[in-house]
């Protein structure tokens, strides 16, 4: 690591003003900021939170910095992160830290303890409140994540602000400093922009591969600053027993961090018709994945789900055999490099978006590629 | 073992009615022209709910906040097995965003059923989608909660602590909790059951409790518009459009063609 960067061992969170009063894990703190509405100048900057999981910091987060970047310019402000776990190797909380300032953070919060290695609502939830009381950023960004979606709620509740939901677009009103929070409701059918006008923070949960998500190497000069927390507020009524990993072996990778997927829908027409998709995506080192009407019919498991009710994916590669393109579905998807769709019918949608648009039968046009990829690998 | 779920009543749209349906002025969803059906993530609720119920002995308490209308899905929920339900609604509540539900739901918890050992809720609904009441309550009523489980696995009485099994994207956490406990239960935790003519008609007769916020003693200042912190400024329909520019492939060129093009550009790409 050759940059400078400025270590500081903080401990003014310690007597942050909240806990002078009253114990944060109660919520009878909650509704406390009656005088939030004229105060809301005094909140400035952005917050991102750096999920990690197992102590690997999630992709999702690089998408949040490259767009909490953006809108902190915009707002002609800083850009904060706060990375929550347990690493018993220092230097690894140093690299992790500075691979969060190249990728565009200002200041990074690290919180390390061992009862934090395994995420828990109680501790995370209390451990973020703690910092936005001290810190009065105007934005809060999360990973829409199942881990963010579950504890996102509880700050915004115990901090009684608002919180917009898988948000897929964020854009900055420059007069009134709001973030507008666009996300689709009605099953996807419709996208309502959302604000949290006279409250602050405006927090939202973002959804991934809806952003940048480009990891840049290079250096950015950045503050750490550790915090031990108070011990009462690492408590957790769960705890964590044990894990088990996903063992299909397609399931190990994540359809949301593969480069090449390849989806079935209802033009599939049977169950046996994903091995072939299978087939396909293992020779292009891609995963399988597919449309609703596919998980409808039992063909395959929901875990496989892309679109508005599933993952929202950006691979570089995108292949749709037999999927005609409903916007419930091209909602999850659209954002791919590109496209390939394979489709008897031309007309529809998701051959009018495909970058390579197949016309024909995928029980025919499929075996050709596979074979055709096999010659050109001999050759 | 008392057991408290919130359910809800959505709208479903159909795409051509989406237009007639928003009132857009007002940026809410006009509930009058929609089809009205039980949230498809609440069925798993009650099924849960009647299952630990039938094992555990105990009693399942229904709750739901909407219109009167919404009564009909709790009268479903008793056709399953859920043994009381009621229906918090008042002209207040109109408007209420994700975290002023939230406040109206733990205050009926608490009003109607303090002494609960287990909240259940969907994990989100199929309209609003926010997935936020159920950790939202929670955090109201100040007991844990655990998102997306999959799978109750035991629930020790004496300890008063629950095993569960959570969902997350990279594979499946066992939790342990203390009770009392909120849980959000994922889609297919179970199957849920069919309902008898018998049981049909049982439902049709129970009574159906009405509260409104003076009952339920809701602050006033936290309910409705005034009390949701987030606004809709605007609701778009969606249309077939994308920033995509796509190269569309001329009609001379044939199939097998495009696949060499396709292939090359792979082997460009090094995928292959």
């Amino acid at each position: 690591m050759s940059s400078e960067v400025k270590v500081f061992y903080n401990k003014c969170v310690e007597n942050s003003f909240c806990e002078n009063k009253s114990d944060l894990s109660k919520s009878s703190c909650s509704v406390k900021n009656k005088n939030q509405i004229n105060n809301k100048i005094l909140y400035k900057g952005i917050l991102v939170y750096a999920e990690q999981r197992h102590g690997k910091l999630a992709n999702i987060v690089y998408e949040l910095l490259n767009n909490g970047r953006k809108l902190a310019d915009e707002l002609n402000t800083t850009l904060s992160t706060i990375l929550i776990g347990y690493y018993d190797d220092e230097n690894d909380i140093k690299i992790k830290s500075q691979e969060l300032i190249n990728n565009g953070a200002d200041k990074v919060y690290v919180c390390n303890n061992p009862v934090l290695f395994e995420f828990q609502d109680d501790s995370y939830t209390n451990i973020l409140v703690q910092l936005i009381i001290r810190e009065k950023p105007e934005i809060v960004l999360i990973s829409a994540t199942n881990i963010g979606r579950s504890f996102a709620p509880r700050i915004a509740s115990r901090i009684y602000t608002g919180l917009a939901a898988d948000c897929i677009l964020l854009k900055i009103d420059s007069e009134t400093r709001n973030l507008q929070q666009i996300r689709p409701v009605l099953d996807g059918k419709i996208m309502a922009t959302i604000l949290t006008p006279d409250n602050r923070p405006q927090i939202s949960t973002v959804r991934s591969n809806i952003f940048n998500k480009i990891k840049t190497k290079k250096e950015r000069k950045g503050e750490i600053f550790y915090f031990n927390t108070n011990p009462k507020l690492l408590k957790s009524r769960t705890e964590t027993l044990g894990f088990i990993k996903n063992v299909d072996d397609e399931k190990t990778i994540k359809i949301e961090d593969a480069d090449v997927v390849v989806a079935g829908g209802k033009g599939v027409g049977e169950s046996k018709g994903f091995e072939l998709i299978k087939e396909l995506a293992k020779i292009l080192g891609g995963v399988v994945a597919a449309s609703k009407a596919a998980v409808d019919a039992n063909w395959i498991s929901s875990m496989y789900q892309i679109g508005q009710t599933g993952r929202t994916i950006s691979p570089k590669i995108y292949i749709a055999c037999g999927i005609s393109g409903q916007i419930q579905h091209n909602v999850g998807m659209a954002s791919s490099d590109i496209i390939i769709s394979i489709n008897k019918d031309h007309t529809c949608p998701m051959m009018q978006i495909a970058t390579y648009a197949l016309k024909g039968d995928m029980y025919e046009i499929i075996p050709k590629i596979i074979k055709k990829i096999k010659l050109y690998k001999k050759t | 073992m008392n057991i408290v779920i919130c359910i809800k009543q959505v709208s479903k749209l159909i795409i051509e009615s989406t237009i007639n349906t928003i009132d857009s002025r007002m940026c809410r969803v006009n509930r009058e022209t929609a089809k009205l059906i039980l949230n498809p993530f609440d069925k798993y609720v009650i099924e849960e709910s009647v299952r630990i119920k039938e094992k555990m002995g105990g009693k399942v308490t229904a709750i739901t906040m909407g219109p009167y209308k919404s009564e009909s899905i709790l009268r479903k929920a008793i056709s399953k097995g859920v043994d009381e339900a009621f229906l918090i609604s008042d002209i207040a509540f109109k408007g209420s965003d994700a975290l002023a539900t939230s406040y109206v739901l733990s205050c009926a918890i608490k009003h109607i059923r303090r002494d609960y050992d287990i909240i259940i809720c969907g994990t989100q609904s199929l309209d609003g989608d926010t997935g936020q009441v159920g950790p939202s309550i929670a955090e109201m009523l100040d007991i844990p909660h655990i998102s997306y489980v999959s799978k109750i696995e035991s629930i020790d009485i004496d300890k008063k602590t629950i095993k569960v099994i959570r969902k997350m994207e990279d594979g499946y956490d066992i939790i342990r909790s203390s009770i009392p406990v909120l849980l959000t239960v994922v889609k297919g935790i179970n199957t849920p059951r069919m309902t008898s003519f018998k049981s049909n008609m049982i439902s049709k007769k129970a009574k159906v409790k009405i509260l409104n916020a003076f009952d339920i003693n809701a602050d006033i200042k936290k309910i409705g518009l005034r009390g949701s912190p987030t606004k809709v400024a605007k609701l778009l329909t969606i249309s077939y459009s994308y920033d995509i520019i796509s190269k569309k492939s001329t009609e001379e060129e044939t199939c097998d063609q495009i696949i060499d093009i396709l292939i090359r550009r792979l082997f460009n790409m090094k995928i292959i």
